[in-house]
This record gives structure tokens, sequence and C-alpha cells, in this order.
């Protein structure tokens, strides 16, 4: 893997299966895509307003009404359509999505996703953040396992809530981690990763298997 | 037929202090040249209700850097660091609501409903100082609904009536906007002759939109 973003792409991209419909947030989590085979049959949402979104289009084939959520330039897959605002998020609301991948800024000790905002530095305000983890069917967040040397999965977080719904998955540069009822559970390591370096990359306990893995990618 | 009118006619129409509804994400599907005759007018303390503020230079960013925005409602700034800059500072004040409930409560005000009951923003921050409400076992916030006194819708094609049509992206809020202003002023990149846009093809009905920018190439 070239990076530790392509990793964490690398390895979200596992869970997705045929024929789902999926939404990748902006940042990290829109690499996953890259990593999905077409022949998996998957439609990827962008909240914006298609449903197929395809990859970037050839230099001069821009199009300045098909964008993604980020306000990229894409393309659309064939059998894609196209929506507005409130048709996007009733997908998103009412349980018809299967997966939305999204970054994070911290993850705590019961699996609680924020994301959204840093009280007097930075707003950037939740999008469709709060929307996507209330109704998507399962919930993986992708992002580093630290950030300036500070742990970014927490005992409880500091900065505001996205939603209370934990999520399902949390896949960083040293792990893959599942919360459930029990807590925190350490399922896989980063190729060459010790679960010490995790445990110590890691502020909220971690519940640890007695086999823990490495990443297969 | 309604009357299309020129850019500067059209932002005439609006005072300073009016709310506007304002179609786009991230700048796609917004009327640019509707914001480029508000900016040249110079209509200011402006209340804008839209999904984002897009960047400095492009769609609502520019209403943001011209100084003509007091407060905001919207889902997103995070890709306009003007914006965020004037809401830390305090000069423009800014409501964030979660998109897919700015969306219903837009919808809401243009479809005579009285809110929306939703799950999204329970127990985080946008909980506060709302009413939460149990159906059928399950706990929702309360949305109130939201109208503007003009909603700037941008579309594809317009024809003579009105009816208007949208393309793949620059769909998102306008559709629904058009609904939620008291006056809509819809901005098309063509003005076709009625009967062009099939019936089948409308988005939104001529019977919603009160006045027609010129088209891009008038």
């Amino acid at each position: 893997m070239s990076d530790a973003k392509d990793l964490i792409a690398a390895r979200v991209a596992q869970e997705i299966k045929h024929g789902m419909l999926v939404n990748l947030g902006i940042g990290l989590p829109s690499l996953v895509a890259g990593f999905v085979p077409e022949s998996l049959g998957v439609f990827f949402q962008a909240e914006n307003g298609v449903i197929g979104l395809g990859a970037r289009p050839p230099e001069g084939m821009q199009d300045r009404h098909l964008t993604d959520a980020g306000g990229g330039f894409v393309t659309a897959v064939p059998g894609a359509a196209s929506i507005d605002s409130a048709m996007s998020f009733g997908l998103i609301r009412g349980g018809h999505l299967d997966m939305t991948v999204l970054g994070g800024l911290q993850v705590d000790a019961l699996g609680r996703l924020a994301n959204w905002k840093v009280p007097g530095k930075m707003v950037p305000g939740m999008g469709g953040a709060m929307d996507l983890v209330t109704g998507a069917a399962r919930v993986i967040v992708a992002m580093q396992h630290a950030a300036k040397g500070q742990s970014k999965i927490v005992m409880a977080c500091t900065l505001p809530l996205t939603s209370t719904r934990r999520v399902d998955l949390i896949v960083t540069d040293l792990a893959v981690i599942e919360p459930s009822d029990a807590g925190l559970t350490l399922r896989e390591r980063a190729p060459g990763i010790s679960v010490a370096e995790i445990l110590a990359a890691t502020e909220a306990p971690l519940i640890l298997p007695e086999d823990i893995p490495e990443m297969r990618l | 037929m309604k009357g299309a009118l020129k850019p500067h006619e059209a932002a005439a129409l609006i005072a300073p202090g009016a709310s506007l509804m304002i179609g786009g994400f991230m700048g796609v599907g917004t009327p640019e040249r509707m914001i480029d005759a508000l900016v040249t007018r110079g209509v200011g303390d402006l209340t804008v209700i839209a999904n984002d503020t897009a960047m400095p230079g492009r769609g609502i960013g520019k209403l943001v850097s011209a100084g003509l925005v007091r407060h905001l409602i919207v889902s997103h700034i995070g890709l306009n660091p003007e914006t965020q800059a004037r809401v830390i500072a305090g000069d423009i004040t800014c409501e964030l609501v979660p998109q897919g409930t700015l969306v219903e409560r837009i919808r809401a005000g243009g479809m005579g409903l009285g809110g929306v009951l939703t799950p999204t923003g329970l127990g985080t921050e946008v909980q506060d100082g709302k009413q939460v409400v149990t159906v059928e076992g399950r706990p929702f916030l309360v949305e109130t609904p939201l109208k503007a006194d003009f909603a700037l819708i941008a579309a594809w094609q317009a024809d003579y009536v009105g009816n208007l049509n949208y393309l793949l992206t620059a769909h998102n809020f306008n559709p629904i906007m058009a609904l939620a202003g008291a006056r809509v002023i819809a901005e098309p990149d063509a003005i076709v002759p009625v009967g062009m846009i099939p019936p089948d093809a409308v988005k939104t009905p001529g019977v919603l939109v009160d006045h027609l920018l010129t088209g891009a190439f008038a």
C-alpha cells in the first residue's frame, strides 16, 4: 500500500458486498471507490443528487452539472439516476442506504462518532453526516488512528457527537475495531503492527480476542 | 407568459434584510447571474437559507465575500474558509442544520405542513431547545418549517409559462425551494417555447414561478 490512507480505503472496500448502495464521505472515504471492483455491481450515492457515481471524467470532458458532494467533477455509471435533495436524504434516512463510510475526529468507547465541529476553532457543519449515521444500515468510520499524537479513539468524545447511534466498524491505519454492547473489540492489525502498539495508541479500552490477525490486503 | 427579467431588474425586486432561499450544492445548480446582480446592487443584511456557501468567488460565496449576509441557515460551511472565519468572528450568525432536516424543513414550509418529525440529531447539540415526541414507541425531534421572502432557483430549461427542468446534480435543493419562497425567481440556462419540455419532464410546474431571468445567452 502506498500510504496509510490507501491502506484504510482498501480495507474498508472489503466490507462492500455485491449490489449494495453505498455513500462515501468527502476526503479519505472517497478513496474507497477505487478499491471496489466494477464487477461487484455496487451503486455509489453522492448525497448532492446522484445514485451511480462514476470515476473522474477525462480532462476537458467535465460537466458542470455533475459533481460529487465535495464539488469535484465526476461521471455517472450506466443505470445512474439523478435525484433532488429530498429524495437523496429520503434514501439515507429512510433505511434504503446499505452502508456509509465517513471520516471521524473522535470515536468513543461506546462507538459514538464526533466529526462535525471543533468548538471555537472549526465549524464545518454536519452536512449530511448526522442523517447518514442515523439512517444508514451500516456505518463505517475510516480515519487515522491518531492525530497530532493524540488518540482519536477516546474514552468519551470531547467534541460534539454526530449521533448517539453506535457505529458498526472503525478502520484506521493501525487497526480494525468493532464496537458492540461489550465495548470496542480489536479485530485486526495493520500489516507489521503489534497489539501492544495499537493499545499504546488507543485511549479507549480494547477487548482483545485470542486471535487478532493482520489485515489481508 | 411571464416577462423575462434581466438580472439587474430581478435584483431590484429584493430589498435589504430580505430572506432568500438559494438553490445549489457547492455552487452547482446555483443562480450565479442572480447572485452577481445582488452583489452589484449591494443588497445587504440578507438571511440566506441554502445547503452551503460554496467557496470564495463562487455562488453564495460571493454574497459572503461582499459582506451582504447577516444570517445563515445551512448544513455545511466547511469548504468556505471565509464563511467559517466570519461566523467565528461573529460577523455572521449561523444556524447549522443537518442536510436532510434542512431540506425537509423547506419542504414542510412549501407544502403547508406544521413541521417535520425526524430521528436525525436526537441526543446531539441539534436537539437543544427542541421538542421530542414519541410516535409508535420511537422518539423524534420536532423541526419547524422554513419559508423565505424569495426563492432563487437555478434550472436548466424554462418554457414561456415557467415550467422548469434540471440536469443531474444541479437539482439538489432547487425543486424543493421553488415551493417555499413567497416569490420565486428562476434563472434558467435557456428559455424554450411552450411544449418543448414534455409534461412528464417538468420538475417544477410554472405556476410556482413568479419571474424568469432571461436565458444565459439572451
